[in-house]
């Protein structure tokens, strides 16, 4: 494990490269630089690595390989996602879940018709009937395969099996690598840096038959999804990791998701005054968030940092805008002392362990900063 | 009696008025005034956990945000 590695528990914003992903892309740079669209020796190479790399990445989505395209990073897949498909779309409102991605939200931000937006309960998840009654004739549905904030995860296949025709976006970002997919989808992204590959590879699936019109200027690159050259030797680090992680995911899960049940269990008993957020039980096996009472999150942060510990937060002050997480509001949670822990392939027990031990102390550090004892 | 919280980030606004709570008899309603955008999830929030009643959501004279709060122990 590289050392600096250590005690960073935020894997849903991105994960350390995984060793398979750090050889394969050396391996590539060497041997994949070229332009992949040439017909010399060099640009076949590339081409050839990448095909392959198409390929085997299709297989883990249970995917044909001219359904996939490799992006930018997951926010393109997702903006293409969903713009390719309300641009095929015959006119009637977009409709999506309050938690998707804010990459997703932003594209309903951007749509000139109208947009549906469907509420969560207290863990987080949407209702099938409420989604299905909303979506019924719409341009285009957006459910995430699970949230990337609390884990919790969505009905994506009870959704899907109700509304045939319907073309269905299913951001899988947190979930590739980490989870079985749902079935039943249309249109699926995904983002390399959350399963260990390099940061700057998203995936964009389209099954064969979606309505999917490219929002881009003409470009044969992608299979005229995705304009310009990819990036190769990432492409291929994405593959090899996402390939690793697929045949480790049903021992990783099970190894993940009991230290994230040991995290619910302890700060809930650990630390006075706190909410563990989302579905103890459909969940993804390696994110987990809480929120503290009297806590401000920054500060919390901070002196989490200090101690070597790197989490996220969706308490309002953490952000660049001053607003709570839409997750956490859209399921009624408290939004002050936020913590969201991700773990990863590299993650010990041990350094759950010490998260753990120094919670209580820093929260009540950050509590009597703020004069909150006994209130 | 009402709690001005304005320009005050979160979590102050739910600090106050677990300060002043005990300041109103059992029945009776706070209100509290912030622009806070984490003040209403934060406060609903801060009700359920203590068991007061959140009774709902108002505007100021300047447009401010108001949550009324019911003190029920």
């Amino acid at each position: 494990m590289v050392s600096n590695s250590r005690r960073y528990l935020d894997a849903a914003s991105a994960t350390p490269l995984h060793p398979v992903a750090r050889q394969a892309l050396l391996a590539a740079l060497e041997d994949g630089w070229a332009d992949p669209g040439r017909l010399y020796g060099a640009g076949r190479r590339a081409g050839l690595l990448l095909d392959a790399a198409r390929e085997s990445t299709a297989e883990c989505l249970g995917a044909r390989p001219d359904e996939v395209s490799f992006t930018a990073n997951g926010t393109q897949a997702l903006h293409a996602a969903a713009l390719g498909t309300l641009a095929a779309g015959r006119g009637t409102p977009f409709v999506h879940t309050a938690v998707e991605h804010s990459a997703l939200l932003h594209v309903a931000e951007a749509y000139d018709g109208p947009t549906v937006s469907v509420g969560v309960d207290t863990l987080g998840r949407v209702d099938v009937e409420a989604f299905v009654a909303a979506a019924r004739n719409c341009a285009a549905a957006a459910v995430q395969a699970a949230n990337h904030e609390v884990g919790t995860t969505q009905p994506v296949d009870a959704i899907a099996s109700e509304l045939p025709g319907v073309p269905l976006i299913v951001d899988a970002t947190q979930t590739l690598g980490h989870a079985d997919l749902p079935g039943g989808w249309s249109v699926l992204a995904g983002d390399a840096h959350t399963w260990g590959g390099p940061s700057g590879v998203g995936v964009l699936a389209i099954r064969t038959g979606t309505r999917w019109r490219s929002p881009y200027p003409a470009d044969d690159r992608e299979a005229g999804r995705i304009p310009g050259t990819p990036n190769v030797a990432a492409i291929v680090a994405a593959a090899a990791s996402l390939r690793a992680a697929c045949v480790a995911q049903a021992t990783e899960a099970a190894r993940l998701s009991a230290l994230i049940d040991r995290v619910r269990r302890t700060v809930a008993t650990t630390v006075p005054d706190v909410e563990v957020l989302g579905d103890p039980v459909g969940r993804l096996p390696h994110i987990v968030t809480f929120s503290c009472l009297y806590v401000d999150g920054e500060a919390l942060l901070t002196a989490l940092d200090k101690r070597g510990f790197a989490v996220s937060s969706g308490s309002s002050c953490t952000s660049s805008t001053l607003q709570p997480s839409h997750v956490l509001v859209a399921m009624g949670a408290l939004t002050s002392g936020n913590v969201r822990v991700s773990l990863h392939h590299a993650t010990t027990e041990a350094e759950v362990d010490d998260f753990l031990s120094v919670l209580p102390g820093v929260v009540a550090e950050v509590r009597d900063e703020l004069g909150a004892a006994g209130l | 009696m009402t709690l001005d919280c304005r320009g005050r980030r979160c979590p102050l606004p739910i600090l106050d008025l677990a300060r002043h709570i005990g300041d109103v008899a059992v029945g009776e309603t706070i209100t509290v005034e912030a622009d806070d955008p984490a003040a209403r999830p934060d406060i609903a929030a801060w009700c359920r956990m203590r068991g007061h009643e959140n009774v709902g959501e108002s505007r100021a004279a300047d447009g401010t945000p108001t949550y009324i709060v019911r003190r029920l122990h």
